[in-house]
């Protein structure tokens, strides 16, 4: 084989090398190309391989060229596949649209009862306001739900809470009963802190939540079954303008920085002073709507507690004094998010459910 | 308690906008519920916070008119033509009035007619319309006259129900006048809460309203009746002064039994009670006026009972069994707590509730006994629930009169009739009044104000405002003694009193005066409630399972809760704590399941959703030791699975249905969640599941709760539809076990930092060999540094011979401080190849 030929051969190899991959356009073209000048069987492999046949003087001069041309192939290799991965990689992206619009894949996440819910936005508020959870009991004495609470046998203040009872046999003044209010809690709660030091109570601050039960048919509005949520705060010092912060605070933390309140003058025998608490519309800013017919909300009932109830408590109502309120975390969820029947409550149906 | 304001208005001026004075009321504590105006004009919507009904009457066009002559109409002999003057100029209107035929045809008119005019384009309720419809007056031809105006009945004008003919107005009025100045007025209503029974009369409301507003309160006088004398023409011997503390009679004589005075009728109607005659109407606009509930006796018929004996009313509680027929005609048995009014023949009438039918007065009557009592409010409530009745003067003596009104309600009584009804009123006043009442003195200091209201009043202002009800007040440096007046019940002594005061002052300061402050006393003894907490945490651990809480309601029926349970199996027979008086069946039991609650809810569910996964937490009741006593509220936590593993979507995904193993992992993770060691799952037996499909959940030697595939009978106890199929899974628990049992704390392990080793291993073993202790084998034998063993695939087939089965097993080999050797890995594997081969014949799969 002539010397000249080997470089010529090499730099055929190179002009063509390059001239074909200029037109490769994939991946598999491109793989034969590079055997066929890269390769094992390539002429620039080839003069490597055979350069020890060559003349002493040329074998420097095939060396070099033969080391050039693939240097030069192998770069331009580089390149081409560099940019045929790029016009792939474009192509693909072009080819793979979605449609967004499609539904996700549903999951099936757990939901806690709306009910509960309030309940724990009420805990969170009381709770950073120091009011402590205490729960009691759901059926109760006679005594615990009335009479403790100021409410004497045969007192028509009783006809303000219509009762369910339950057979017990023959209990005389002192009847079984489907607790009406969680308002029972509050002597249960007194008596237990008062028992820890009777010669001077600790303070209170609790809020007692829980199931409630009255005899009266059932509508959109009233349910049989409903749950309240009560706090009370004794102490020395506790005040009628401390109850009306204690609410305006809650009722700004609830419906907002803006909301106004007020304090209509009432009657439950188990607080004295008495009040009803309102909230300024927050449906319609206090314009009155169809909600709120003139401009306030009824959110629940409030006052000082009754100086009988801290004495039946173990706090001598000479020292101490206290408020308490009740409000209904049904009605509240209902107002918020206009629940039309307060009966979705419990029926449980999932249409109902979900939503929250 | 309805009030017109016309009436209010004669014991205190008001003059202040309607709106403004509802609100007022409202704010002080009787909650306005509806004004109804009558003429007056209404105000714009929105401003008055209260129900508005009613209708205005317009100024130009429903005017005072006079009628000085009566024509016969031409056509129709039931109709007839005014000459009416309106004040401008005179019509003929046509009118179908019966009360106006006794002057048809009988020429000019001695002394004019006064009437209520409505002109054309007047906006009057249509009188002969079903109910209150609004019409415009347009000009029509009725039987060939023209028609454009009208004059007017009570019901057209919205005053009354009457429309029987049209309403007269006083002589003294003159045409022309716009009628809502001659008759204008509004009624309002209000809720009388039970601490406000002093306001169940137009005086109370008034009193209140001169109080808030600090107008001066204008007495009626109630010292006319009767003339000073000895009061010879009854006894009275009262047996219980409890019941009765109180009971005055007076005596008309000679009276004329007839209708009352027209703007009596008319004020009786807008307070919703219907004019009879002048001596029941007497009774009745006394006890409106004043509150104190009375009631008139034929006194002939009295004297006849007597048989020539003087006349003795006797106050008595009634004997077992004792009847009286009441006013309504109806024949009640009596019980021993009802008190009565009686003579010496028998009883006259049920005390404070109803009269008797035998001695009401009628229009022959021409004496007239009256009786002006209280009774003890507790009684009267009871007996009025016992026969349901709940008449006027119930609704007052159950709420407690004060006796001092016994004796005013009389004296305005006899006047009312000596007025009306003519007669004259015997002298004296027949009075027993063994329990006189005593009226609390309360000493309330500015100190007391300071204390519960957080507010300083001067002494002065507190009496001053206190005087403003009535109370008699004295000063003496920062403290005021407050008397009680004699016409409330509701003010205590002592502490309790001064309570009532503090509340009576701030009242009449108004709430709205009293500023906000924080609370600044010390913080409680912070408890927490670590039961709350830990309940709490099993709510978020399974809505983070994927379940819905549902809430039921407590109540149940035997029937409806043994759906739980298998037929066959040992049913529930604890008794259960019932309602004595449930709205209906349904609702008459406590329930003993949570379960069954949570059955029902998935029952309700399964026609809507495909997936079914709910829990609830909450009391279950049962019958304690002492049958007479308190039941046993115990916590229970109820899951019920069923249906769709997964919901379905548009894309391919796991919805096969759900079964045991998916509820164990809910299980499981919650048990996991609550850091609860040492769970066992042991195959057990329950009435509600399936015998090859149940488990017994316990917590080292604690059983816990139950689990398992419903039994299908109780499946099929339950509405499922048809295309329901999948089984349904469910669980209870004992909460308050639960979470006794759950730790307050638990201990984390490091981040391992040397690489595992994972190798797999399966085990052909016999079928009976639970895969529980196949896998405690493994880990124990792998000691610490098996990190942990996964069951990844269970196989059976006739590869690995009947009655077998191959559990595989993804083993991962951790040490805490070096990176694993693989001859250590291989010598803990050959280790765990021979033990399970020794102890279970479980040979390696390979």
């Amino acid at each position: 084989m002539a010397e000249e030929n080997v470089l010529q051969e090499l730099e055929d190899a190179l002009v063509n090398g390059l001239e074909e991959l200029k037109s490769i356009a994939n991946e598999e073209t491109l793989l034969a190309w590079r055997y066929k000048y890269l390769g094992k069987n390539a002429v620039s492999k080839h003069a490597f391989q055979n350069i020890n046949k060559l003349p002493t003087d040329l074998r420097q001069l095939v060396g070099q060229t033969a080391n050039r041309v693939r240097v030069e192939l192998e770069s331009a290799l580089a390149e081409r596949s560099e940019s045929i991965k790029e016009s792939a990689l474009a192509a693909s992206i072009a080819s793979e649209k979605l449609d967004v619009t499609l539904p996700g894949r549903p999951l099936t996440p757990g939901r806690l009862h709306p009910d509960t819910q309030m309940l724990r936005e009420l805990y969170r508020v009381f709770g950073e306001m120091g009011f402590q959870v205490y729960r009691s009991r759901e059926v109760e004495t006679d005594e615990y739900n009335f009479q403790l609470l100021n409410f004497p046998v045969g007192h028509p203040a009783r006809d303000m809470q219509d009762t369910y009872f339950v057979e017990a046999g023959e209990r005389g003044d002192n009847p079984i009963v489907m607790r009406t209010h969680t308002s029972p809690g509050q002597v249960r709660s007194m008596r237990e802190y008062a028992a820890t030091n009777p010669e001077n109570p600790p303070a209170i601050r609790l809020v007692l939540p829980g199931m409630c039960y009255r005899y009266e048919q059932t509508d959109a509005r009233h349910e049989t079954q409903f749950d309240q949520i009560e706090g009370i705060a004794v102490g020395e010092g506790i005040t009628f303008s401390n109850l009306k912060a204690t609410l305006s605070d809650l009722a700004r933390r609830l419906f907002g920085q803006n909301v106004r309140t007020r304090f209509r003058a009432s009657y439950f025998p188990f607080t004295e002073p008495s009040a009803e608490f309102d909230v300024e519309c927050f449906l319609c800013g206090g314009k009155g709507c169809a909600v709120c017919g003139g401009g306030w909300l009824e959110i629940g009932g409030c006052g000082m507690v009754n100086p009988n109830v801290l004495r039946n408590g173990g706090y001598d109502p000479e020292r101490y004094s206290g408020f308490a309120f009740g409000l209904g975390p049904q009605r509240i969820a209902m107002l918020r998010y206009g629940i039309n029947d307060i009966r979705y409550f419990w029926e449980n149906d999932l249409r109902f459910l979900e939503q929250f | 308690m309805k009030a017109p304001l016309s009436w209010i208005k004669e014991f205190v001026d008001i003059d202040l906008p309607l709106a403004e004075l509802a609100h007022l009321i409202t704010m002080a504590g009787m909650e306005v519920e509806e004004v109804k105006f009558i003429g007056l004009p209404m105000p714009a919507p929105g401003t008055l916070d209260a129900k508005v009904t009613g209708l205005e009457w317009d100024r130009e066009k429903i005017v005072a008119a006079s009628i000085s002559e009566v024509l016969p109409h031409p056509n129709a002999d039931r109709l007839t033509l005014c000459k009416l003057f309106d004040g401008e100029r005179e019509h003929l209107v046509l009118t179908g009035a019966p009360n106006l035929f006794e002057f048809k045809g009988i020429g000019p008119l001695a002394k004019p007619l006064m009437v209520a005019y409505a002109k054309e384009g007047a906006q009057i309720y249509d009188g002969h319309a079903e109910g209150l419809v609004l019409t415009t007056l347009k000009p029509a031809k009725i039987r060939g006259v023209d028609s454009y105006s009208m004059v007017c009945s009570e019901k057209e004008l919205g005053i009354s129900e009457e429309h029987e003919g049209i309403m007269f107005l006083a002589d003294d009025v003159k045409a022309g006048t716009p009628l809502a100045d001659v008759l204008g007025d509004a009624v309002i209503e209000v809720n009388l809460l039970p601490s406000f029974a002093r306001c169940a009369s137009i005086l109370g409301l008034a009193r209140e309203i001169a109080a808030i507003t600090g107008k001066p309160l204008k007495l009626p006088k109630w010292d006319e009746q009767p003339p000073a004398g000895k009061a010879d023409f009854c006894t009275i011997e009262i047996t219980e002064p409890k019941n009765n503390p109180r009971f005055t009679a007076g005596l008309v004589r000679n009276v004329k039994v007839g209708p009352s005075p027209e703007w009596v009728q008319r004020r009786l109607k807008m307070y919703g009670m219907r004019a009879i005659n002048n001596i029941v109407d007497a009774t009745n606009y006394a006890m409106i006026e004043l509150g104190e509930p009375l009631h008139a006796f034929d006194y002939d018929k009295l004297l006849k009972r007597a048989a020539g004996k003087p006349v003795k009313i006797i106050t008595r509680a009634a004997k077992a069994g004792e009847k009286i027929t009441t006013l309504d005609g109806i024949e009640r048995k009596l019980d021993p707590f009802t008190t009565l009014v009686c003579d010496e023949a028998g009883s006259l009438s049920m005390a404070g509730i109803m009269g008797g039918l035998e001695t009401e007065v009628t229009e022959d009557t021409t004496n007239v006994l009256l009786e002006g009592a209280v009774w003890n409010m507790i009684n009267i409530r009871k007996t009025a629930k016992a026969h349901n009745l709940n008449s006027e003067a119930s609704y007052r003596m159950s709420r407690g009169v004060h006796p001092a009104m016994a004796e005013r309600g009389q004296r305005r009584c006899l006047e009312f009739m000596r007025a009306w009804a003519g007669g004259e009123v015997a002298p004296g006043l027949a009075d027993a009044y063994p329990l006189p009442a005593i009226d609390p003195a309360v000493e309330v200091t500015e100190k007391d104000v300071k204390r519960w209201l957080g507010i300083e009043i001067p002494a002065l202002q507190m009496a001053e405002l206190l005087a403003r009800l009535e109370f008699k007040v004295e000063v003496s440096g920062t403290s005021v003694k407050a008397t009680c007046p004699d016409h409330r019940l509701d003010i205590n002594e002592g502490v309790v009193g001064k309570a009532d005061l503090v509340e009576e002052i701030a009242r009449v300061y108004g709430y709205d005066n009293i500023p906000e402050m924080r609370m600044a006393d010390t913080l409680p003894p912070q408890i927490g409630n670590p039961v709350l907490v830990k309940e709490e945490r099993v709510r978020d651990l399974l809505v983070a399972l994927g379940l819905q809480e549902a809430i039921s309601y407590r109540w149940s029926t035997p029937e409806r809760e043994a759906k739980r349970l298998s037929p066959d199996a040992e049913q529930d027979n604890k008794p259960y704590v019932k309602i004595a008086n449930p709205l209906a069946y349904e609702k008459g039991f406590l329930r003993h399941s949570v379960l069954a609650s949570v059955l029902d809810v998935a029952e309700r569910n399964a026609r809507i959703r495909e997936r079914l996964a709910f829990f609830e937490i909450g009391p279950i009741f049962l019958a304690g030791e002492d049958p007479g006593g308190l039941p046993d509220e115990l916590k229970r936590l109820a899951v019920v699975l069923g249906g769709a593993r997964s919901a379905v979507g548009w894309q391919a995904a796991d919805t096969g249905a759900m079964d045991f193993y998916d509820l164990k992992g809910v299980v499981n993770g919650l048990l996991q969640g609550l850091r609860l060691n040492d769970v066992k799952y042991e195959s057990g037996e329950h009435p509600s599941y399936h015998p090859g499909k149940c488990a017994h959940v316990l917590v080292g030697d604690k059983q816990i709760g139950v689990m398992g595939e419903l039994h299908p009978k109780v499946k099929g106890n339950y509405d499922f539809p048809t295309t329901f199929k999948a089984p349904v899974l469910a669980a209870e628990f004992d909460l308050d076990l639960l979470i006794e049992l759950v730790p307050p704390l638990y201990q984390t392990v490091d981040v391992p930092v040397f690489p595992p080793v994972i190798e797999d291993l399966a085990f052909i073993m016999d079928e009976e060999l639970t895969a529980e202790k196949a896998e405690a084998l493994i880990r124990q034998t792998g000691g610490k540094l098996l990190a942990d063993v996964k069951l990844f695939d269970i196989f059976r087939g006739e590869q690995i011979g009947a009655g077998k089965k191959s559990l595989a097993y993804k083993l991962t080999y951790i040490a805490p401080d070096r990176t694993l050797e693989a001859a250590e890995v291989s010598t803990m594997r050959n280790k765990i190849i021979k033990r399970m081969e020794h102890e279970f014949k479980a040979k390696l799969r390979g």
